[in-house]
């Protein structure tokens, strides 16, 4: 064999090997739907989508998700809303104020945080957040809403932190300069200039982030409740769809009603977060920043 | 006050910077809630943790309807599953990055590639969770296993894995590539000799930070591979395994004895805090280590 033909191979093997992604993403909706799909047989797609009672376990069962996506929503748009002006504000200092030490600590800091595995820092919000909630506000559980969202907002800072520094620090050095040379502040040059030019970057970093608390399952499992009934307040438990497919997983027959609308909901859960995924990359395309030829 | 304020419009220069250290002030205190909450959650663990930890509960397994003894089976599960999932994932990983930078040709299919790359990243742990059970558990018959198990994990920190090593790669400047080329060295041997070696400090990293990951997953787990509890140890891949992230968990939610069990979760939380921290930092310090050293 020439070298030539051995080059050739080598390519085709490697081609090979990097379609595999998308395989897997084709095996994904392959067995989610496999698996799923049957429930629309029993229920249909819009008593499962907007049915108000969720009573997989009943005699005649009901399976009406609403409530569930409404916690889910719930949760992750707190969530976001604390993490996001964390995340975004952390970023600014790390990227353009702190000094070249604190900058490395903070960056560790960041990666070891989006390293805590999710079950301890339900665990955390089960033994710590939970009782402080409930002798703090008097409530009848300290596993609610908010507990959820706060714990959910410590495991979204680091994707969009993270993501924000990159986007700010790839913000070209003339525009600062420039703009202290016609005698911005720093802090006019920040919020004026380096900010808009890297506001792509940041949005992507806030859709992912998004995406990160939507999915995320043993938190909400574990400190949101549990509860799958529409909330009345902040302080009310909620079931959000991750929670309900690994609590419930485990004990809904083989192949039965409650096993298919499981699956269903693991549908419903990755076409949100690939939405969210695609929205993601779409706008860090389209609004690519691309140098000193953007603004 | 309002004189204050007056003071302050009159004089704008003043006024300006007054704005500036009330953002600096902002900045910094969300910097620094960040590194409190960290902090706060790993010292509480370790003190609630280190009362826990002894040879024992580390080498022995679980008695008394795990309300007592070690737990060895669990540590052991983990090492399986990640060692697994590190089987799968890294040449998968590794192979795809090589394809997507050194080879391909921009074009529709690398797009698509990468987009389902980038999307495979979003799709949720528990998802993952499904697919594993509907396809490996079920579809292929591997039952609730190790297999299933590392499989499941593998594919998640695949585009972590992709993502970290493509990075690695890009940043190979150029010039190397073409003094190889230059020379009549063959595509292959370049990529082999020259760009892999000087880009495999940050492919490890970013591997490894992935591999931290699936160590301390639990939804992936739940329903391919982990047990609740099992008496004797996996014998082969096809056999269930008990897995620390699942085992705090059930301790946690599920245990005959919740609030007597405390201290045998806490440990259990410390450990495996240990062991996917260590991990993290070992990815951390071969960084530092390798910006340290770079030639270029």
């Amino acid at each position: 064999m020439n070298r030539h033909t051995k080059e050739i191979i080598i390519k085709y093997v490697f081609f090979t090997f990097s379609l595999v992604s998308i395989v897997v993403l084709g095996l994904i909706v392959f067995s989610l739907f496999r698996e799923g799909l049957p429930i629309f047989g029993k229920v249909s797609v819009k008593d499962f989508l907007l049915g108000m009672e969720w009573y997989p376990t009943y005699d005649p069962p009901s399976f009406g998700i609403f409530p569930l996506i409404i916690g889910s929503l719930i949760v992750t748009i707190m969530a976001t809303s604390i993490a996001v002006p964390l995340g975004v504000m952390a970023a600014i200092y790390i990227s353009e104020i702190a000094p070249q030490g604190i900058k490395e600590i903070l960056k560790s800091v960041i990666e070891l945080l989006a390293g805590l595995p999710s079950v301890v820092l339900g665990f955390f919000g089960m033994v710590v957040v939970a009782p402080w909630l409930q002798d703090t506000f008097d409530l009848p559980t300290g596993l609610n809403i908010i507990n959820a969202s706060m714990i959910l907002a410590i495991m979204a800072i680091p994707t969009i932190s993270s993501i924000s520094e990159d986007a700010l620090y790839a913000v070209p050095r003339e525009f600062k300069e420039a703009s202290y040379a016609l005698g911005a502040t720093k802090f006019e040059t920040i919020t004026r200039v380096i900010i808009p030019s890297a506001l792509s970057g940041i949005s992507t970093a806030v859709m992912l982030g998004m995406a990160r608390a939507i999915g995320e399952t043993m938190v909400v499992l574990m400190v949101a409740g549990g509860a799958a009934a529409i909330p009345e307040g902040l302080f009310d438990s909620v079931r959000p769809m991750p929670a309900s497919i690994a609590a419930e997983m485990g004990e809904a027959p083989f192949r039965s009603a409650h096993y298919q609308a499981l699956f269903a909901i693991g549908i419903v859960l990755f076409f949100l977060t690939l939405a969210f995924n695609l929205i993601a990359d779409y706008v860090s395309h389209k609004f690519r920043q691309i140098g000193s030829g953007t603004l | 006050m309002e004189n204050i304020m007056k003071s302050f419009k009159n004089n704008s220069m003043q006024w300006r910077y007054f704005k500036q250290s009330i953002f600096f002030g902002a900045v910094r205190l969300s910097a620094f809630i960040i590194a409190l909450a960290l902090g706060g959650i790993l010292f509480y663990i370790i003190v609630n943790g280190i009362g826990a930890i002894s040879w024992d509960f580390i080498t022995k397994p679980p008695t008394d309807s795990m309300t007592k003894g070690g737990i060895m089976p669990a540590i052991l599960g983990t090492i399986y599953l990640t060692i697994g999932a590190i089987a799968v994932g890294l040449p998968l990983g590794i192979v795809s990055a090589i394809y997507l930078t050194e080879y391909a040709r921009q074009g529709k299919v690398i797009r698509l590639i990468k987009v389902g790359i980038n999307c495979l990243a979003g799709v949720p742990s528990v998802v993952f969770g499904l697919f594993g059970l509907g396809f490996f558990v079920i579809f292929l018959k591997f039952g609730s296993s190790i297999l299933s198990g590392s499989l499941t994990l593998g594919f998640l920190i695949l585009p972590t894995i992709i993502g970290a090593s493509e990075e690695a790669l890009k940043s190979v400047p150029q010039t190397f590539r073409e003094a190889s080329l230059s020379l009549g060295v063959s595509k292959w041997q370049t990529i082999y000799r020259i760009v892999l070696p000087n880009a495999l400090p940050g492919i490890l990293t970013g591997s490894i930070l992935g591999i931290g990951r699936a160590a301390g997953e639990t939804a992936p787990i739940m329903f391919t591979a982990a047990a609740y509890f099992t008496a004797k140890l996996p014998g082969s891949i096809f056999d269930e395994v008990m897995a620390l992230p699942y085992h705090i968990y059930v301790l946690a939610t599920a245990g005959t004895n919740i609030e007597a069990t405390r201290p045998i979760q806490f440990g259990t939380v410390l450990v495996l805090v240990a062991v996917v921290l260590s991990i993290d930092l070992i990815a951390i310090i071969i960084r530092s280590y390798m910006r340290k050293n770079k030639r270029w």
